[in-house]
């Protein structure tokens, strides 16, 4: 089974104390280790103002994981996110080749310290 | 001496050109919120092709772009004095 770049952010409710928070996280990571995908890169944004209330609650702890896996694993992955009555919102997206080297730059911190962050690509 | 006159003002036949394209930009990433906003109007709406001139291909990228990021309430479906 080929590997394929892929990419989720999950919004969890902001009722978390900080360990709940990491456990559930953990679980997600579990869940991603045990059907094969190897995490590349992981981010949590903290607590985060949203843009319009989500479940009447106006803030969330975003959480950005970066791996590379086999198709089947998107499914089992979102079936766990439909399951936790934590997870407020995800979204899941395949990365393709300019979104991988995009995703390399930003974490080398390319583009933090333009004032107008520019994606300049290779 | 030919006295033509100019009638075509420079500015209004400035060529539009697609800002992806001219900066070699190939990915536009739907986590960034301040870097999409350039491409939504005050009320959250998508600016179309015509006022910004990007190309077909950049402004579907954009569109997708926005729509992931509407989703993950990043960017505001309907929002009020946006920038």
């Amino acid at each position: 089974m080929e590997l394929k770049n892929y990419e989720t952010v999950f919004i969890l409710t902001p009722l978390l104390n900080e360990a709940q928070m990491q456990e559930t996280v953990e679980k997600f990571r579990q869940v991603l280790k045990e059907n094969g995908a190897d995490i590349i890169h992981e981010e949590n944004w903290g607590l985060r103002k949203l843009a319009y209330p989500i479940q009447k609650k106006s803030t969330g702890f975003y959480h950005l994981v970066e791996f590379k896996a086999p198709g089947t694993v998107v499914d089992v992955l979102e079936l766990a996110y439909r399951r936790d009555e934590k997870v407020v919102r995800f979204l899941t997206t395949a990365l393709d080749k300019h979104a991988v080297t995009y995703n390399e730059r930003r974490r080398n911190g390319e583009f933090k310290s333009q004032a107008k962050k520019e994606e300049v690509k290779a | 001496m030919s006295l033509v006159n100019e009638r075509v003002h420079k500015q209004e036949n400035r060529q539009k050109y697609c800002r992806f394209k001219k900066s070699g930009i190939k990915y536009i990433d739907y986590k960034d919120g301040n870097f999409l906003l350039k491409f939504v109007n005050e009320q959250g709406k998508i600016l179309p092709r015509r006022l910004t001139g990007t190309s077909l291909k950049f402004q579907r990228k954009v569109s997708q772009a926005v729509a992931r990021a509407r989703h993950l309430a990043i960017l505001p479906y309907v929002g009020d004095s946006l920038k």
